[in-house]
């Protein structure tokens, strides 16, 4: 009987850090798409671009320098990219949102390609920083504590985030865009400014969460549509747009993706599906979806 | 695919609202059609057996098109999880032919039906959203169905897939030479096309671009499109599942990799290329695809995609109505979002 609530506490724990790591990687995503109408299929990409940096500077052994250093790298790879993105989907503003959509697959293909020229097709291994690689107990299981790291790590992000949009000024400039972009820019401000920014930061949290990422996920061929589909199923879920609904999003999805594996192993793909059509079922735009962003 | 010709009811063509004028067409009639089914059919007689074994790959890969475009181009509804309906009539029409037989009709049935009840089984959730949605959501899906098709060891073989297939019979003959595996799919493929060709300009198909154009006044009009929609799902899952039977049996092994995410965004990039809505673009987008991939691919050290990735970008940017926009050079009829 303690076996079995030591094993589920185990999952319950590993869904926190994975779902951390959703919240991550899927707020960008959310708000670039809830401002934009972007839907950056080439958000999975730069995951995994992360995830590389992350093997190809850290992978040697565990080193905070590596590791670190890979964190430094990817931010700014990932701000270059969202940037880059950001200007390519610039000339596709008065196309349908498919092409916009379209683009950042062509844009995912290639990335994908390119990594696995580079890095083969291996899957590569991560090791975590020194004095976090080892294990802790908890309740008296033993735990990763890289993964307690990383559930510490992304409360505090989602703390940074939530603080950003609720309650600065710049938030508030984020949260006007994705509630009425015309508004925003009959009064003075520069679209294509909050665009770029906000398609920068969101990328750069797409790389960052791949380095993050790296000691539970590594680094292998088609991790980038395996976390695309999660980031997208948790912004289906929590509503577009939404910071809120992308942290309970992330949360329940990270549950589902362990505590589902972990009780019911065969059927952890359909409860997924079976969570995603509940709640369209209940709530069409998601959990916290405004009905804005609504007009696909 | 009897639900195909069950769906055109009553539906007078002149009240159907959002449908644009009939296009202004160089009358040409089934002359081209005829032409090129024609020299389709010659061309293993003159063709080395690899080149006839890439043909059948473009057959199968161009009738995968063909099924997406009746959503695409015609309903109006990007799927990114297409591929799905392709590999479950694959392993169907597999798993049929390994164990209780692999004379013709029946791989064949078995694929259309259970491409179409998977679709019937998921697609009902999908068709509730529209563009960038629907775009999402068949992205779950398909990516569902693929790890299912991973971790159903019994069934499909798990991550080696489902080896082993044996050769289609047509009557107590197997099809063992290149050449008569061609002719196989390229019937097929003719009367699937065909099907779908007539489905789209059956009331049903009208009423399907009526959604496309303006769907929120189809509703207005009395029209219960989501229906009507999930109709259009179905009918392009059971054509994806036909396909997914001759990919069985010219492959004769599915793996997990036939329905997932590069497959499904490999046809979508067909059907871009080729330029959605037409039916017959998508089949020349799907011949540049697999031609890029099988034939320039090997050439690249196996990165065939890449170029595929790059080509996607440019037919973005410089394609807006892929190359089916080439023929008809009217002035542009975009959507503004």
């Amino acid at each position: 009987m303690t076996g079995w609530v030591a094993a589920n506490l185990i999952s319950v724990l590993n869904g926190l850090a994975i779902g951390a790591l959703l919240f991550v990687l899927a707020v960008g995503l959310s708000l670039v798409f809830g401002m934009m109408d972007v839907l950056n299929l080439a958000h999975g990409a730069l995951f995994v671009v992360g995830a590389y940096l992350a093997a190809a500077l850290a992978g040697g052994g565990p080193s905070w320098g590596g590791f670190l250093g890979a964190l430094g790298v990817a931010a700014v790879i990932g701000l270059l990219a969202g940037g880059l993105l950001s200007a390519m989907t610039e000339p596709l503003r008065t196309r349908s949102h498919l092409d916009q959509a379209l683009l950042t697959l062509g844009v995912a293909l290639i990335v994908a390609e390119v990594l696995q020229i580079v890095f083969g097709d291996d899957p590569l291994a991560v090791p975590a920083p020194p004095g976090l690689d080892g294990s802790t107990s908890v309740f008296g299981a033993a735990y990763p504590t890289y993964r307690l790291v990383l559930i510490g790590v992304g409360a505090v992000l989602a703390v940074g985030v939530h603080v950003l949009v609720e309650r600065t000024t710049l938030g508030a400039l984020i949260r006007a865009t994705v509630a009425d972009r015309e508004m925003v820019a009959a009064i003075g401000v520069d679209n294509r400014r909050v665009k770029i920014a906000v398609f920068a930061a969101g990328s750069l949290l797409a790389t960052v969460a791949g380095v993050l990422g790296g000691p539970v996920y590594g680094a292998s061929v088609g991790l980038d549509s395996t976390v695309l589909i999660l980031a997208l199923v948790v912004v289906v879920i929590g509503g577009l747009g939404s910071v809120k609904g992308a942290l309970v999003g992330a949360l329940v999805i990270g549950q589902i993706e362990s505590l589902g594996r972990a009780l019911l192993p065969d059927l952890a793909s359909f409860v997924l599906f079976g969570a995603l059509a509940l709640v369209l079922i209940v709530r069409p735009r998601g959990l916290f979806g405004s009905r804005s962003g609504a007009a696909a | 695919m009897t639900e195909v010709s069950q769906r055109p009811e009553a539906v007078p063509d002149n009240v159907v609202g959002g449908t644009p004028p009939p296009r202004p067409r160089r009358r040409l009639g089934p002359v081209p059609a005829i032409v090129v089914v024609v020299v389709l059919a010659a061309a293993p007689l003159f063709l080395a057996p690899f080149a006839t074994t890439t043909l059948t790959r473009l057959l199968v890969f161009g009738l995968l098109a063909v099924s997406l475009d009746l959503l695409v181009g015609i309903t109006g509804l990007p799927s990114l999880g297409h591929a799905a309906y392709f590999g479950a009539g694959a392993y169907a029409a597999g798993w049929v032919s390994i164990h209780l037989t692999p004379a013709i009709p029946v791989p064949l049935l078995v694929g259309a039906a259970v491409g179409g009840l998977a679709a019937a089984a998921t697609g009902w959730v999908a068709v509730r959203s529209a563009g960038v949605y629907f775009l999402m959501l068949t992205l779950a899906i398909g990516e569902v169905l693929a790890q299912l098709a991973q971790s159903w060891d019994g069934v499909t073989g798990g991550a080696n897939g489902l080896s082993g297939i044996p050769a289609a019979r047509l009557g107590s003959e197997p099809l063992l030479g290149v050449g008569y595996l061609y002719w196989y799919v390229l019937a097929v493929g003719v009367v699937a096309f065909a099907l779908v060709w007539l489905l789209a300009r059956s009331p049903f198909g009208a009423t399907l671009r009526g959604i496309r154009d303006n769907e929120s006044r189809m509703r207005a009009i009395g029209y219960s499109t989501t229906l009507y929609k999930y109709g259009a799902f179905i009918a392009a899952g059971t054509i994806a599942g036909v396909a997914g039977s001759l990919l069985a049996a010219q492959q004769r092994l599915v793996t997990p990799g036939d329905l997932g995410f590069t497959t499904a965004a490999l046809v979508l990039l067909a059907v871009v290329v080729g330029g959605a809505g037409s039916l017959w673009g998508p089949v020349v987008g799907a011949a540049v695809v697999v031609l890029v991939r099988d034939a320039l691919g090997p050439g690249l050290g196996g990165h065939g995609e890449l170029l595929l990735g790059i080509v996607f970008v440019l037919v973005v940017y410089l394609l807006p109505r892929g190359a089916a926009g080439l023929t008809s050079l009217r002035p542009f009829r975009r959507r503004r979002s």
